[in-house]
């Protein structure tokens, strides 16, 4: 696994740059990750949808599909959309560093 | 006298059915199977029906005749489960069924009437579903006179039963209407929530150009909020529009309503388990095997059958007073029709991906994975046969119930 320096930090992570080690996550990386997935600065309502991920993720073992998000972070889909533009599931999972969202094959 | 009751008599609870009769002795358990529809269906070749390879006939058998002799049958939907007091009412006749322990086997449906527009003057007309038995002939009826056009496939949102069945569905589509020819005169177009049709690294690289090969479009992260079904196009919740001609949507699938009415699922309907061992996260006498269970890992007969492989030799443990092993790995096995009799076989469980290599035997197969092969084909094909002969009857398959490495390569 190819391993990268984000906010100070090394961390592993997979070809496409989602880290693979949710516990090698910290808020400074996730300011970090946000830039380059072109956010502004992350808001509050950001950040209520970033740590429901992360606390869904560690009681389930897998990151939230976007349903589990709006019903869960009480954020509506377009809200969520507005909030993390074109692929939230996705862009959320790599902020979170909770690894890309997957189907089976 | 103990009493075992199965709610759903599908895959899971019809095969968990049978392994427990034969296990169970009958002085001692009394075994209970609720279903509120006659017909069992063979849900795999619902696929086939739209192009005509398979009928109605070929995917419907009685669910009385896979039942055993010795389990008490009962044809009602499911009022109420009332898990805190182990007693299950049912519509017929207001009758409650009080049990020792629950397996809940009531899987999952797909929901249309959830994404707006889709179920609208326009269902079975310009669009259309195969994931139900009466969607898939409909399907078949229309494409028999269909002169081409704009296809798209629409997956609404995961997890789905049969996660595979789509891309299986493109590409015999486009298989069907070049042996029709009219292929030059349909574009196939795949809008999926996913970030692309394959999304397991090593898959994606055995894989990933193999739609782009059959000319069918992959639209990634298209999650749709609406279908304007006068305009003939489907819309995403960040205004990505795309027209169809003939929109094949494979709607939301949700858990049974009784689950949700007995407050014992997520937002999905679906049974909150431990994935190890399929016991209920809050009633340790509560077992969810199948489609019903919150898992992650696909919702698929196989699973279902392996699921169950490690469940009765659980429940035997169990009874006996010892403690559940933490056996159930997740593992699945789906064959992939690929189109021109040909097709993939994937092997898979919660932590390793799909591989490349052999199955069962390594080294042999007579199945390769992650290729594509007439003998993969040809696997499915002969699995309805396995599935109504063994399967559902609870026999032992020559498949061990866990993943194996054996026969796969990492590379």
């Amino acid at each position: 696994m190819p391993t990268r320096t984000i906010a100070g930090k090394t961390v592993t992570v997979n070809d496409e740059g989602f880290m693979t080690n949710p516990a090698e996550w910290s808020k400074e990386i996730a300011a970090e990750l946000a830039t380059e997935e072109g956010l502004p600065a992350l808001s509050e309502a950001h950040w209520k949808v970033i740590d429901f991920c992360r606390q869904e993720a560690a009681a389930s073992g897998k990151a939230p599909t976007l349903r589990q998000i709006t019903t869960g972070a009480a954020v509506s889909t377009k809200d969520l959309f507005a909030l993390f533009p074109k692929g939230p599931a996705k862009k959320v999972a790599r902020i979170s560093g909770l690894g890309k969202p997957e189907g089976c094959v | 006298m103990k009493s075992l009751v199965i709610l759903g008599a599908g895959t899971a609870g019809t095969t968990v059915a049978n392994r427990l009769h034969a296990l169970l002795d009958s002085d001692q358990w009394r075994i209970t199977i609720v279903d509120q529809n006659e017909t069992h269906y063979y849900q795999p070749g619902f696929l086939f029906i739209p192009f005509g390879i398979y009928s109605k006939n070929d995917v419907v058998k009685p669910k009385r005749d896979f039942i055993p002799a010795g389990v008490e049958l009962i044809m009602s939907p499911i009022e109420h489960i009332d898990a805190e007091h182990n007693r299950v009412t049912l519509a017929k006749d207001r009758r409650i069924l009080a049990y020792d322990f629950l397996v809940i086997a009531t899987g999952c449906q797909t929901r249309p009437e959830q994404t707006p527009g889709l179920k609208d003057g326009a269902w079975g007309h310009t669009i259309h579903e195969f994931y139900t038995v009466d969607g898939a002939v409909a399907l078949a009826k229309h494409l028999r006179t269909w002169r081409g056009g704009r296809l798209v496939v629409n997956v609404v949102d995961n997890p789905i039963k049969c996660p595979v069945a789509p891309l299986e569905f493109l590409m015999l589509a486009d298989s069907y209407f070049t042996e029709h020819g009219l292929r030059d005169r349909v574009d196939i177009t795949y809008a999926t929530p996913l970030p692309g049709a394959f999304t397991k690294p090593i898959a994606s690289r055995h894989l990933g150009d193999i739609l782009e090969r059959k000319s069918i479009k992959v639209v990634p992260d298209f999650l749709i909020e609406r279908v304007d079904p006068d305009a003939r196009r489907i819309v995403s919740y960040d205004e990505q529009s795309l027209e169809y001609d003939l929109l094949i949507s494979v709607p939301l699938n949700m858990g049974d309503e009784v689950i949700a009415r007995s407050g014992l699922g997520d937002d999905l309907n679906y049974v909150p388990v431990d994935k190890h061992t399929l016991q209920s996260t809050k009633f340790s006498n509560i077992f969810v095997l199948g489609d019903a269970a919150s898992l992650p890992t696909s919702k698929a007969g196989s699973v279902a059958h392996f699921a169950v492989d490690c469940f009765a030799d659980n429940f035997l443990r169990l009874i006996d007073g010892l403690d559940l092993l933490p056996t159930f790995d997740g593992h699945a096995n789906c064959f992939i029709e690929s189109g021109f009799g040909k097709g993939l076989l994937i092997d898979f469980n919660y932590d390793v991906e799909p591989l490349p290599g052999h199955y069962p035997l390594p080294g042999i197969g007579p199945f390769s994975l992650l290729q594509e092969t007439e003998m993969n084909h040809w696997g499915k094909m002969m699995f309805r046969w396995m599935y109504w002969n063994l399967l559902l009857k609870g026999q032992e398959l020559p498949l061990p119930a866990r993943m194996t490495m054996a026969g796969k390569m990492y590379r």
